[in-house]
């Protein structure tokens, strides 16, 4: 079972760096009986990418890692339309029998995660998909858990996180207060 | 029945008159100007404060569709069109169904417009049989049934010694003939004018050598036969240079203008506005700069409405499928009213173009007429009351024709009518 | 007055002509076409952005080629594509333009596809549905042919990267076409260089210079040092119609031969929106030759439309 992964309020939560320390410990431990040769992380745009490339670095991955964006998948086009950046799924391995690992920045509703399983799935048939987040804040309209997680925030705060990378590749998390 | 007006801009061009005095009227006629007649009792006083009391409009082409086209429009509604639009005279052209190329056609269609005892309507023959430019109609015979000159309306003739022979035959009788200046050959086909603005709509363009070799070739041809000519519906700046030329060599030609062309280019087709198809096609801006130029100088001699009702199935196609034409008699008098003011010509020589300029056209055609549009003493009391300061919108229910479709739709233009009045008889007047 | 093709909110809700659309908008179409191209390679081509969706591809004229690539384009975004081949005489017979998208509108069509022969057609049909229903236009008469012009921008940034240095020469009988008039458009919205229509007198319309165009009756001159060569079809009716004697005559002055073809630049593509009359207005070596992009341009074609369809129907009503 994976290690108890810890809660932490709006207050009290840690920078970025510490939060992946949590996750990487997490994603370890969520892999260590999965087939090497079986298993690819797939990072979702843009967030997701970037976390799953310092994972990929720091677990000494062999097998390639895909990036994956869901803008034609989403569940909100009537409302939305197309979003203004599109960037290009890249998936260059077959899917087809693989464990795979989607990794994403934070987990909400639930709803990124159930279009990138719909988007993966016509790619071909995995043998399993697994979750890893940085930060899981509650708030599911989906039955959709993660396996790996950063950090747990309870409750969440009316705000949205957004993730971002300097120069040198640290990770920096700000809380950007939601406009509805 | 004994009518005053009193208080109003009296303009007659043909008298060159521009003054405030009263009109009175007896007997259908006018009566005398600015002091009460001895023993005149007014039945009715109309307060024309503010006002212009011109003659009625005379309008050079009006189509009433009446025969064999009334669900485009029948004598009763487009007659009353022209009255709120303050013309008391009418000419039709001959391109009903069937053509007026039968001196029993013309008879019924007299009939039935001094039954409805209202605007003054003049018929122009066909000059050949079904328009179809081989053969030649009963000149004469028409004439006597009330047709005043002869015309092709749009329908080309294509055999040059066609046209030469009506135009002798004409002149044998000094008939008038009343002819577009419109190449077949260069003109088929074509929906908008050539051009920058046809090129990038990919419409088939008409060039102005269509109308320019027609000229010519009616000049020529007039020089031989010398039949007197009305050209009409000039369009293109070179055009109205010919026709110039031709006046100063002293051929008898008089013209005209439509009155879209003094106001519209190719760019305002817009995104393929169908009601902007119209025939002949709306020129560039050089076109119309030129227009205006010979409206002033008096090359040109009238503007007219070339009212051409058509219906909504005919206008809601592609701009080259749909049909050309426009509502106009309801519009005349507001543009001519716009053209001066944005023009800043004087209303007296602006009036002229729709007034006394088209009666002496008609004049010109049969003596009979020669009283049109103008308000001398004696006159057939044919006059118009109209505020010129006053605005309307121009739109689906504020028009009275059956053709709703104009390019000035939705627009607000100057001029609101207030009343008209034909041989002496309040024919139409502005309720509220 | 607004630009029809846009609504209140500036987004793309017709794609009707590429005049009159700004590089932005232009440039958003290529780069979201850019990422439909790896579906193709994908075992599962189909994204479910348009599920649900009613496409009418509504062609008054008929073509195989065009109509065909819309269709596949709207099933790969899972739309439910219904295809109306309406011949110009069952038209006249019956139905008026207006008829016809009324009822189709009734069957809750959202997206019309149209071909038609007369100029100004999808705008009068614009103009008549409702806000949330989007219309294409496949080519309306000899105005325009957007998506075609499109594709072949998106070909042309695909092989040459960087619009502003360009020499591009547009071929043929430009007169009659719609694909020119899209193209030229968009080439001097997207800031090509220069833009040339090379052809004979009767087959080159007024009015191109006011559109940002060099023109040339010297298929030589007009080629030379070119970067990219889009040539157009020849129609058989124009030999009937007096603007050209024959189509050999018409070969050997304004035909894209090797020889000729040597006096663009080395690196030169050579476009052609198909089909090809081989022989007449491009050679077969030339058409199959390592200059020519011509496959390029199809399989390109249809991440365009589908680029557009989900554009279009993404904006808001």
């Amino acid at each position: 079972m994976a290690t108890k992964t810890p809660a932490y309020t709006a207050a009290t939560l840690p920078d970025a760096e510490t939060l992946y320390g949590n996750l990487l410990a997490a994603v370890r431990h969520a892999i260590e009986h999965l087939p090497p040769e079986l298993m690819h992380l797939i990072g979702i745009h843009s967030g997701g990418a970037w976390l799953a490339q310092r994972l990929h670095k720091d677990l000494g991955l062999a097998q390639p890692m895909g990036t994956l964006d869901i803008s034609f998948y989403r569940d909100d086009f009537e409302k939305i339309g197309l979003h203004s950046q599109v960037m290009p799924s890249e998936i260059s391995f077959s899917v087809a029998g693989k464990h795979l690992v989607l990794v994403d920045d934070v987990l909400y509703t639930g709803r990124t995660i159930r279009a990138a399983m719909n988007e993966l799935f016509d790619y071909g048939r995995p043998a399993s998909i697994r979750l890893a987040v940085l930060i899981d804040r509650g708030g599911r309209e989906l039955p959709i858990a993660a396996v790996a997680v950063g950090g747990f925030i309870d409750p969440a705060p009316v705000a949205s996180f957004v993730l971002s990378q300097t120069q040198a590749g640290a990770f920096v998390l700000t809380i950007e207060s939601k406009e509805h | 029945m004994k009518l005053q007006i009193k208080n109003g801009r009296v303009i007659d061009p043909a008298n060159k008159v521009d003054q405030q005095t009263d009109v009175f009227i007896a007997d259908g006629k006018v009566l005398a100007f600015g002091q009460t007649p001895a023993g005149f009792k007014a039945d009715r006083v109309i307060d024309a404060a503010g006002k212009l009391v011109v003659p009625g409009l005379v309008d050079l082409a009006a189509r009433l569709r009446e025969p064999g086209f009334e669900y485009r429009g029948t004598l009763e509604s487009e007659m009353r069109a022209a009255l709120a639009g303050g013309i008391t005279s009418l000419v039709l052209p001959p391109d009903t169904d069937p053509t007026l190329d039968e001196p029993g056609l013309v008879e019924m269609l007299k009939h039935r417009a001094r039954q409805l005892a209202q605007v003054n309507l003049y018929p122009l023959g066909a000059m050949t049989v079904g328009l179809k430019g081989e053969t030649l109609t009963e000149m004469a015979e028409l004439t006597d049934a009330g047709c005043i000159a002869f015309s092709q309306a749009d329908a080309p003739v294509l055999d040059t010694t066609v046209l030469l022979r009506a135009m002798q035959y004409a002149r044998t009788f000094d008939f008038m003939l009343w002819l577009r200046a419109q190449d077949p050959w260069l003109s088929k086909g074509g929906v908008a004018a050539s051009g920058a603005y046809a090129s990038r709509l990919g419409l088939s363009g008409i060039p102005q050598q269509a109308e320019t070799i027609a000229l010519n070739t009616l000049f020529d041809l007039q020089r031989t036969t010398g039949v007197r000519l009305h050209l009409c519906r000039l369009s293109s700046a070179a055009g109205i240079d010919l026709v110039r030329a031709a006046k100063r060599e002293g051929l008898a030609i008089t013209c005209d203008v439509s009155a879209n062309h003094v106001h519209l280019t190719d760019v305002d087709i817009g995104y393929y506005d169908s009601n902007f198809r119209l025939d002949p096609p709306l020129r560039g801006q050089r076109d119309r700069d030129a227009i205006r130029a010979g409206l002033a100088d008096g090359t040109i001699d009238v503007v007219c409405s070339d009212h051409t009702p058509v219906d909504d199935e005919g206008k809601m196609l592609p701009f080259a499928e749909a049909e050309p034409g426009s509502t106009g008699l309801e519009l005349l008098l507001s543009l001519t009213l716009k053209w001066a003011q944005e023009a800043k010509v004087p209303l007296i020589d602006a009036l002229a173009r729709v007034t006394s300029g088209p009666g002496r056209v008609l004049g010109a055609c049969s003596p009979a007429v020669s009283s049109a549009g103008q308000l001398g003493v004696g006159a057939p009391a044919d006059l118009c009351i109209v505020d010129p300061n006053a605005f309307w919108k121009v739109s689906r229910q504020s028009l009275l024709s059956q053709s709703k479709h104009t390019p000035f739709l939705d627009m607000d233009l100057p001029g609101r009518v207030q009343a008209t009045i034909v041989r002496g008889q309040v024919a139409w007047e502005l309720v509220g | 007055m607004r630009n029809p093709q846009l609504n209140r909110h500036g987004e793309l809700t017709h794609l009707i002509t590429t005049e009159g659309l700004s590089r932005d908008i232009l440039t958003h179409i290529l780069d979201t076409a850019q990422t439909f191209v790896p579906l193709a390679e994908r075992d599962v081509k189909k994204v479910p952005l348009l599920r649900g969706k009613s496409v009418f591809n509504l062609f008054f004229e008929n073509s195989t080629r065009t109509l065909t690539t819309f269709e596949i384009a709207a099933k790969r975004l899972s739309a439910d594509v219904f295809n109306l081949n309406i011949n110009v005489s069952s038209a006249a017979k019956g139905e008026t333009l207006l008829d016809t998208i009324a009822n189709l509108s009734a069957m809750q069509a959202d997206l019309f596809v149209v071909r038609h022969q007369a100029s100004g057609a999808p705008y009068l049909i614009a103009q008549h549905v409702a806000p949330h229903v989007h219309v294409i236009n496949a080519g309306d008469g000899r105005h325009a042919h957007p998506t075609q012009g499109l594709l072949d921008m998106y070909t042309i940034r695909h092989f040459k990267k960087d619009f502003s240095n360009l020499t591009v020469a547009v071929v043929g009988d430009v007169l009659h076409s719609r694909v020119a008039r899209s193209n030229i458009h968009a080439l001097t919205t997207l800031g090509v260089a220069e833009v040339r229509a090379v052809g004979p007198l009767t087959l080159l319309p007024s009015g191109l210079d006011q559109m940002g165009v060099r023109v040339f009756t010297d298929m030589n001159e007009g080629i030379k040092g070119a970067d990219v060569i889009i040539m157009l079809r020849l129609q058989n009716e124009r030999m009937g119609a007096a603007l050209l004697p024959s189509s050999h005559e018409y070969f050997k002055h304004y035909g894209l031969t090797q020889e000729k073809l040597a006096l663009a630049k080395a690196d030169c593509i050579v476009m052609h929106p198909g089909p090809m009359n081989r022989g007449v207005e491009i050679d077969s070596a030339v058409a199959d030759g390592p200059h020519s992009v011509i496959l390029n341009q199809v399989t390109f074609g249809i991440a365009v439309r589908m680029a557009v369809m989900s554009i279009v129907a993404g904006a808001s009503a």
